[in-house]
């Protein structure tokens, strides 16, 4: 197995592949080729990177303009100013216009830490949910990153893809394969469901080992895209075992676990439910080590949160 | 490609259309669209290299309307030019029609969805630098409001426009110098807009926007310089054509009564006939 990545890394050489193959796909950075980990692919494909400065919203309008040209483009820059500074941009010019540009949200959800809520994106799902025609992903490690940026460079539609800068463990998998929209199942229980995403799919699996030697079987399931959501999976869970509990790198509201409580309200499921994310509060500071297990996003606080469901 | 007198009569054809069309659909932004007919009417018959039948071709000229508002006037000059049939523009407005008061690109010939203003500049961008990529030597013209250039994202757009050094790129400010509220320069000063086009490394020209002899020499003229993007401040009178409508800003999207309509209409036949 190759050395583990961050997840930054792997779309950085991941799109050097790609753009290898393809010479209509394009790069567009705002001052964001160091933080992207794009130096390298600047050097090896100076074509094929288009730098418009610090300068967010005119980074998604010229991507629009490219894919309108025909370029298979990837607008790159940290999710919060992407998905906030942008916003309409991504909804008009992008999602509204039909351009399939594939907007990649480096750094996200708190991976700034101590750099503060400028720097967080706990909104991104939250905006995005709501703007018609964007597919939604947080990739959980190194496999599902590779696997998401090829499969976004091949859709013929809008994407936004986020994800952070801190190494990620390979993940186990109960069953092999990608597929956008198609929750990956990560460890096979029958005893309580976790559904999270991202960066905080690894605290589910230190979660699952802690409760597994309680005897406890966790179902845990890496819903790496958010829109459109797997709904059969989701239903599933909720009839298969005992609890489902949504975790996300974004604030509570608005975000995966949102999405799964509206869907399971509405199929007529009322599992034990919780949502695990980031309060309607200033966040903490800290680095994002320090500030995930302040909001229980680690194993021993999800492990506790399990069992306070299967308590109830 | 149209005579310069062909052109005068169209642009009169073109404000009778759209003074119908703004009467049945009971909406539109009826002051702007009359300031800005005028350069439309000169790139769709005499500039840009794009019709119905080569809209689709990666060689074709764009055109991008940033001012999306005066959607009315760019459905008026794609039904003449033969994008859709005229009568599709009895549903402007109506439930479930394409035909709304924005352009979208369910309109066939609209290459950009706009309508939130500031946005058109960067996409031309974008359009202008992919055609540089590879090497294809179609133009882009970007129309603006002078309202919308308020909007930062345009000066994000253009200093990116002279960065990449995109000679195919051209800008025209719809100067007409009223917005919603009233004269842009109390609103929140504009001018001088040449030199801060030109500070922003656009090379600019001037031209009568509601001329089409200044308009066709004007745009025949581009790129005014090579490697650098091409601005044109056109001086344009809102509601021009129509004079009780002309440089008042109430007109900004009102839609004339029974009365004003007869009147105006009458206005447009005696230039026509003058014309004939």
């Amino acid at each position: 197995m190759e050395p583990a990545l961050a997840n930054l890394e792997v779309f950085a050489a991941t799109l050097l592949e790609l753009a290898r193959k393809d010479s209509d796909l394009l790069v567009v950075t705002s001052d964001s080729r160091g933080s992207a980990k794009l130096a390298s692919f600047a050097k090896a494909a100076p074509g094929q990177i288009v730098e418009v400065g610090i300068a967010e919203q005119n980074l998604v309008g010229i991507a629009a303009g490219l894919a309108a040209a025909g370029k298979n483009v990837f607008a790159v820059s940290p999710a919060c100013f992407l998905t906030a500074r942008s916003l309409e941009q991504i909804k008009n010019d992008v999602c509204y216009s039909d351009r399939p540009v594939s907007v990649i949200g480096i750094s996200a959800g708190v991976s700034y830490g101590a750099l503060g809520t400028t720097h967080h994106s706990l909104h991104d799902f939250a905006v995005l949910r709501a703007v018609h025609n964007i597919t939604i992903i947080a990739p959980a490690d190194n496999f599902e990153t590779r696997e998401a940026i090829k499969a976004v460079a091949n859709l013929p539609a809008p994407a936004y893809l986020r994800f952070g800068k801190k190494t990620m463990p390979h993940l186990p998998r109960a069953l092999p394969g990608f597929e956008l929209g198609k929750a990956s199942l990560v460890r096979q229980g029958k005893d309580i469901t976790f559904i999270a995403c991202g960066e905080t799919v690894a605290p589910v699996v230190a979660a699952a080992d802690l409760l597994a030697a309680d005897g406890i079987e966790c179902r845990v399931i890496s819903m790496h895209t958010i829109k459109p959501l797997d709904e059969a999976t989701v239903l599933q869970a909720a009839a298969e075992t005992r609890g489902v509990i949504t975790v996300e790198e974004h604030s509570v509201n608005g975000g995966l676990g949102e999405a799964c409580a509206s869907l399971l309200l509405q199929s007529g499921a009322h599992p034990r439910f919780k949502i695990v994310g980031f309060p309607d509060d200033h966040t903490v500071t800290g680095s994002q080590s320090e500030i995930f297990p302040h909001y229980g996003i680690d194993g021993p606080g999800l492990a506790a949160t399990a069992k306070k469901l299967m308590a109830v | 490609m149209l005579s310069v007198p062909d052109l005068q009569r169209k642009s009169v054809q073109y404000r009778k259309d759209l003074l119908r069309l703004i009467k049945h659909a009971k909406a539109g932004h009826t002051g702007g669209d009359l300031s800005c007919l005028d350069i439309l009417n000169v790139l769709y018959n005499r500039v840009l290299r794009v019709s119905p039948e080569t809209f689709k071709s990666p060689d074709r000229d764009y055109y991008i309307q940033s001012k999306g508002h005066c959607a009315e006037a760019l459905f008026v000059v794609l039904a003449d030019r033969g994008f859709f049939p005229k009568s599709d523009l009895d549903t402007l407005n109506q439930y479930g029609s394409h035909y709304i008061g924005h352009p979208t690109r369910d309109v066939n010939g609209v290459e950009q969805n706009t309508g939130a203003l500031g946005h058109g500049l960067a996409v031309g961008v974008g359009i202008a630098l992919a055609g540089k990529i590879d090497r294809r030597d179609y133009r882009v013209f970007v129309l603006l409001g002078d309202g919308e250039l308020a909007e930062g994202s345009n000066w994000e757009a253009a200093m990116t426009a002279a960065h990449y050094r995109l000679d195919n790129l051209v800008a025209i400010v719809d100067r007409n110098g009223l917005q919603i509220t009233g004269s842009t320069e109390d609103v929140c000063q504009l001018a001088p807009l040449d030199q801060k086009f030109a500070a922003f490394g656009f090379e600019v020209r001037r031209c009568d926007g509601n001329d089409v002899t200044d308009l066709v020499r004007t745009l025949e003229e581009v790129p005014f310089r090579p490697g650098k993007p091409s601005l044109i401040l056109a001086k344009t009178k809102k509601g021009k054509g129509v004079s009780f409508m002309e440089n008042v800003a109430k007109w900004h999207h009102k839609v004339p009564s029974d009365d004003e309509y007869s009147q105006a209409m009458a206005e447009l036949e005696a230039v026509e006939a003058a014309l004939k």
